[in-house]
C-alpha cells in the first residue's frame, strides 16, 4: 500500500512536476473530457437519421439564417416577410431574437475563412452542442467562484449530460435557448465575479453578457428580475458593500442601453412593468449609497440614525407614488400575459388559450422532473444546505437562482431548462463537499505514511481528525463504503442520462420512427415528402393554409405562401383558421376562398396510428377559434362532456371539415362527399394530405 | 411639540456637521463631485425639455439622459481615492476600468442616437 503510491508519484516527479501543476494537468484534461463529451452526447439523432434540423421553429430561425448569410446583415435588420401569415406579412427584423442567427453566421464565416467549405445548415445543425460544450466551461468557472475548483469540476460534468438541458439542445435543434443558457450562465457567473471582486471590468463584462442574452431569448425577463431581486436581498441583510454598488450599477446602465439596441426588445426597459423592478432597485443603491456615505462624514451615530429614518421612508414613498402614478396613468405598461401566466398559472387557460394550447407550457408533472434531474433532484436540497452553512455574496446568490428556477420549472415545463444550470452547481456544491469530507477522514490516517501526493487541503483537518479517528475505527471504512455509494450513484446518473438522450430527446420529429411487424426500424418520412411535393407540384405563388404548427416548415422547406405559422402573434388570423377548420364545409369554403387559399394541408393519424394529428388538436382550433368568434362553442363538439371521434361523436363534430379532410376513411362519418375541396396529395403513409380548392363552379 | 423641535434641531444639527465633514475632504474629490452635480443637472435639463416639448423621438431623449446618468454613475464609482473604497485594486487599473466603461458607454449612445 506504501509503495504504490511511491511509484506513482516516481511516475509523475519523472516529469518533473510539482504538486501544484500536476493538480492542474488533472484538471485541465477533466475538462477537455468533459467538453467533448457534453458535444457528442449531442449527436444521436445525426447518426441515426441525417443532418437535419428538428422541429417546427427551427425552420423559421434556419430560414432566416439562410437570408442572413446571403443578403447581409443590413437587409436581414429591416426585412419584411411577405411569404408568412398572408395577406399581414411579418417584419422580420423587428420580431425577432437576431442573437442565435447572428453567432450561427459568425461561425459560419469563420470556418469559411479558414477554408473548411461548410454548408450553413451543417453549421446551424452543430451550433446547440457547441454552446452546451461552452457552457460546461463556464459552470467550471462559476463553481469555482462560488465554492471551489472541485465543484467546478463536478458542476462541469453533471450539466454536460443533463437530460434538462439536452433536451433543448441536441445537435438539430437550432433554438434560441442552444445559445440563451449559455449566456444566462455567463451573465450570471461574470455578475457574481464583479459583485465578488468590485471590478468596472467584470461588471462592464456582465453588462455584453446581458446584452448577449436579449439578443437570444425572450428569457431575458429573468435575468433582469433576478440580479435586482438579489441585490435587494443583500441589501435587506446587510450586506451592502461598495462591490456590490459598483457591479449593480455598471451593469444595470451599460446593460439597458445595449438591451434597448434590439428593435424587438425597444424601449420595454423603461416602460414595462416586468423591467420596473430592476430601476427600482437601481434608485434603492443610489439611496444606499448617499446614506453610507452620510454615516462615513458624519462621526454622530445618533443623529445618522434619525437621518437614515427620513430618509428612508421618504425615498420608498416617493418610489412608490412614482410607480403608481405609472401604472395608473398607463404609461408603464403591466406584465404581458406569457410572463403573467407564470405568477397565475391559471390565467392562461381562461384568458389566452393559444398559450395555454403549448403543449410545454403545461405545469409540470412529478415523473418530468424525476426524468430530468435524476439523483440532482436529492443533490439539490443537500446542496442548498451547504451553501446556507457557508453564506457568502456568491453563495445567497446561487441559493436565490436555484429556488426561483425551481419555482418557475414547477410552473412550465419548458423552464426546466431554465432550473438545470442552477440544480447542477448546487448539486455539484453537495457532491464535492461531501466527497472532500469523506476523502479527508480517508487520508487522515494515510498522512503520517505517505509522502507525495496532491492536494494540501487535508493538512489542517488530518491533526484534528487523526484524534478521532483512535476512538472511532470502522470510521474510515465506513467513508470508503459512503464513498462507493457516492461514486455508484454518479455512474447510474451518467447512464440514465445517456438512456434519456438515446431514447426521448433525439428524435427529429420531422422524420418518425416506429418498429414494423418484424420489429424492424420502419422510417416515416412523410412530412419532408408533403413538404417537397409542394414544393415542385404547385405554382410558385401558391397559398397554403394548415395549422400553426406547421407554418414554419412549409415556408422553410415548401417554399410557398402560408397563412399561420408558429410565431403566433395575431391571434384573429389564427382564430379564422381554427373557424375555418371547424365549420361545416359549406361556410368554410366562405373563409378559405376570403384567404385565398389554394391548398389545404391536414395531418391525419388513421393508419399508422399516429398520435399527434390534427384530430388531436382539433379541441385547441375549437377553443382559439371560439375565443375569437363566438359562433364556435366548445360544447357543440362534445358527446357528454367528452371528446369522441368515433361514431359516437356529436354531429357537428362528424360534418366540419377538418373531420372531413382528416379522416376521411375513419370510423364514424364514412363516404364523406366534399364539394369545394379535392383531394391533391397523400403521402405515402397517409400522414399529410393536402386538398386543392375547386374554383367556384360556372352556374350556368 | 418636543419631538417636532428636537426633529428640527436634529435637521439643524444634521446640516451643520455635513457641512463641516465636507469641507475637510479633499479638492480633487471635490471635483469629482463637482463633475458628477453637472452631469446630473444636465440630464434634469434634458427631462424639463422632453416635458416641454414631447418626446418624440425617444431613442434620442433616452440616449441623452442615459449618457448624462451613466456617466454620473460611472464617475461617482471611480471615486478611487475615497476611502470608502476598498484598496485591492491599484488606481491605474481603476481608471483604466473607468475609461473602458466609459469609452462602451458613448459608442452605444451614439448607435442609440438615431
Amino acid at each position: 500500500m506504501a509503495t504504490m503510491p511511491a511509484s506513482a508519484s516516481d511516475l509523475l516527479k519523472s516529469f518533473k512536476l510539482k504538486t501544484k501543476q500536476q493538480e492542474l494537468l488533472i484538471r485541465v484534461s477533466i475538462l477537455c473530457l468533459v467538453y467533448i463529451l457534453a458535444f457528442i452526447t449531442r449527436l444521436f439523432s445525426v447518426l441515426r437519421y441525417e443532418s437535419m434540423i428538428h422541429e417546427f421553429d427551427p425552420y423559421f430561425n434556419y430560414r432566416t439564417t439562410l437570408y442572413l448569410t446571403e443578403n447581409g446583415f443590413y437587409d436581414f435588420w429591416n426585412w419584411f416577410d411577405y411569404e408568412s401569415w398572408y395577406p399581414l406579412g411579418r417584419i422580420v427584423g423587428g420580431t425577432l431574437y437576431p442573437g442565435l442567427m447572428v453567432t450561427a453566421v459568425l461561425i459560419y464565416r469563420i470556418l469559411r475563412f479558414l477554408r473548411f467549405a461548410v454548408h450553413i445548415r451543417e453549421v446551424c445543425v452543430l451550433t446547440a452542442p457547441f454552446f452546451a460544450s461552452n457552457t460546461t466551461l463556464v459552470a467550471y468557472f462559476f463553481g469555482k467562484e462560488i465554492w471551489d475548483s472541485g465543484a467546478g469540476l463536478v458542476a462541469a460534468i453533471l450539466i454536460a449530460v443533463c437530460p434538462g438541458y439536452i433536451s433543448r439542445s441536441v445537435a438539430g435543434s437550432y433554438d434560441n435557448e442552444g445559445v440563451a443558457i449559455f449566456a444566462l450562465l455567463f451573465t450570471f457567473y461574470v455578475f457574481v465575479k464583479a459583485v465578488n471582486t468590485g471590478s468596472l471590468a467584470w461588471s462592464l463584462a456582465s453588462a455584453f453578457g446581458y446584452f448577449y442574452m436579449v439578443s437570444a431569448w425572450g428569457g431575458y425577463v429573468f435575468i433582469i428580475n433576478l440580479i435586482p431581486l438579489y441585490v435587494l436581498v443583500l441589501l435587506i441583510t446587510g450586506r451592502y458593500s461598495m462591490r456590490l454598488y459598483v457591479a449593480y450599477n455598471c451593469m444595470y446602465i451599460l446593460g439597458m442601453l445595449l438591451a434597448m439596441q434590439i428593435r424587438f426588445v425597444g424601449f420595454q426597459h423603461v416602460q414595462s412593468g416586468e423591467h420596473m423592478a430592476a430601476m427600482g432597485v437601481f434608485f434603492l443603491m443610489q439611496v444606499f449609497y448617499f446614506l453610507d456615505w452620510v454615516k462615513h462624514m458624519l462621526s454622530d451615530t445618533k443623529l445618522f440614525q434619525a437621518f437614515l429614518r427620513i430618509t428612508v421612508t421618504s425615498a420608498v414613498a416617493v418610489g412608490g407614488i412614482a410607480l403608481g402614478l405609472g401604472m395608473v396613468s398607463g404609461y408603464i405598461s403591466p406584465w404581458t400575459g406569457r410572463f403573467y401566466s407564470l405568477l397565475d398559472p391559471t390565467y392562461a387557460k381562461d384568458h389566452i388559450p393559444i398559450i395555454a394550447s403549448v403543449s410545454e407550457h403545461q405545469p409540470t408533472a412529478w415523473s418530468s422532473f424525476m426524468f430530468d434531474f435524476h439523483i440532482l433532484l436529492f443533490l439539490f436540497p443537500a446542496g442548498l444546505y451547504f451553501c446556507f452553512k457557508r453564506l457568502s455574496d456568491a453563495t445567497i446568490f446561487i441559493v436565490m437562482y436555484g429556488l426561483t428556477s425551481m419555482y418557475f420549472a414547477g410552473v412550465m415545463v419548458r423552464l426546466i431548462l431554465v432550473a438545470t444550470p442552477a440544480v447542477c452547481l448546487i448539486s455539484a456544491i453537495a457532491v464535492s463537499a461531501t466527497v472532500k469530507n469523506l476523502t479527508v477522514l480517508l487520508r487522515s490516517k494515510n498522512k503520517v505514511v505517505q509522502t507525495g501526493s496532491t492536494k494540501g487541503s487535508g493538512g489542517s483537518k488530518s491533526s484534528s481528525k487523526a484524534l478521532l479517528d483512535q476512538s472511532q475505527p470502522f470510521q474510515k471504512n465506513g467513508a470508503i463504503a459512503l464513498l462507493f455509494g457516492a461514486f455508484y450513484l454518479l455512474s447510474r446518473y451518467a447512464t440514465h442520462c445517456t438512456w434519456v438522450t438515446s431514447e426521448a430527446y433525439s428524435s427529429p420529429s420531422i422524420v418518425l420512427a416506429a418498429r414494423g411487424a418484424h420489429g424492424n426500424r420502419v422510417i416515416f418520412d412523410d412530412y419532408r415528402e408533403a413538404y417537397f411535393w409542394l414544393r415542385q407540384n404547385t405554382p410558385q405563388d401558391a397559398k397554403v393554409m394548415s395549422w400553426w404548427d406547421y407554418g414554419y416548415q412549409i415556408t422553410a422547406m415548401g417554399n410557398r405562401t402560408v397563412i399561420v405559422d408558429n410565431n403566433t402573434w395575431n391571434n384573429t388570423h389564427i382564430a379564422t383558421v381554427g373557424r375555418a377548420m371547424s365549420s361545416y364545409e359549406d361556410e368554410a369554403i366562405e373563409i378559405i376562398r376570403s384567404l385565398d387559399v389554394d391548398y389545404v394541408l391536414v395531418v391525419f393519424g388513421g393508419v399508422t396510428g399516429y398520435s399527434s394529428d390534427d384530430i388531436n388538436k382539433f379541441l385547441w382550433m375549437v377553443r382559439i377559434g371560439g375565443g375569437v368568434f363566438p359562433v364556435i362553442k366548445e360544447p357543440d363538439y362534445l358527446v357528454n362532456g367528452e371528446y369522441r371521434v368515433d361514431k359516437g361523436a356529436a354531429p357537428k363534430m362528424l360534418n366540419c371539415l377538418i373531420y372531413d379532410r382528416a379522416r376521411g376513411v375513419e370510423i364514424g362519418n364514412k363516404d364523406v362527399k366534399l364539394e369545394h375541396l379535392e383531394e391533391a396529395f397523400t403521402t405515402s403513409n397517409w400522414i399529410v394530405r393536402i386538398y386543392r380548392v375547386k374554383p367556384p363552379n360556372n352556374r350556368w | 411639540m418636543g419631538r417636532t423641535s428636537s426633529t428640527k434641531e436634529d435637521a439643524g444639527a444634521l446640516f451643520h456637521s455635513l457641512r463641516s465633514a465636507y469641507a475637510a475632504t479633499p479638492v480633487n474629490l471635490k471635483i469629482i463631485d463637482l463633475y458628477v452635480g453637472f452631469a446630473i443637472f444636465t440630464a434634469l435639463i434634458q427631462v424639463v425639455y422632453m416635458a416641454m416639448v414631447g418626446s418624440f423621438p425617444f431613442n434620442s431623449f433616452l440616449s441623452g439622459v442615459l449618457s448624462c446618468v451613466g456617466t454620473a454613475v460611472l464617475a461617482g464609482k471611480s471615486n478611487f481615492l475615497s476611502p470608502l473604497f476598498a484598496k485591492d485594486l491599484p488606481p491605474e487599473r481603476a481608471f483604466a476600468d473607468f475609461v473602458l466603461c466609459n469609452l462602451v458607454l458613448h459608442l452605444v449612445i451614439m448607435n442609440f442616437l438615431g
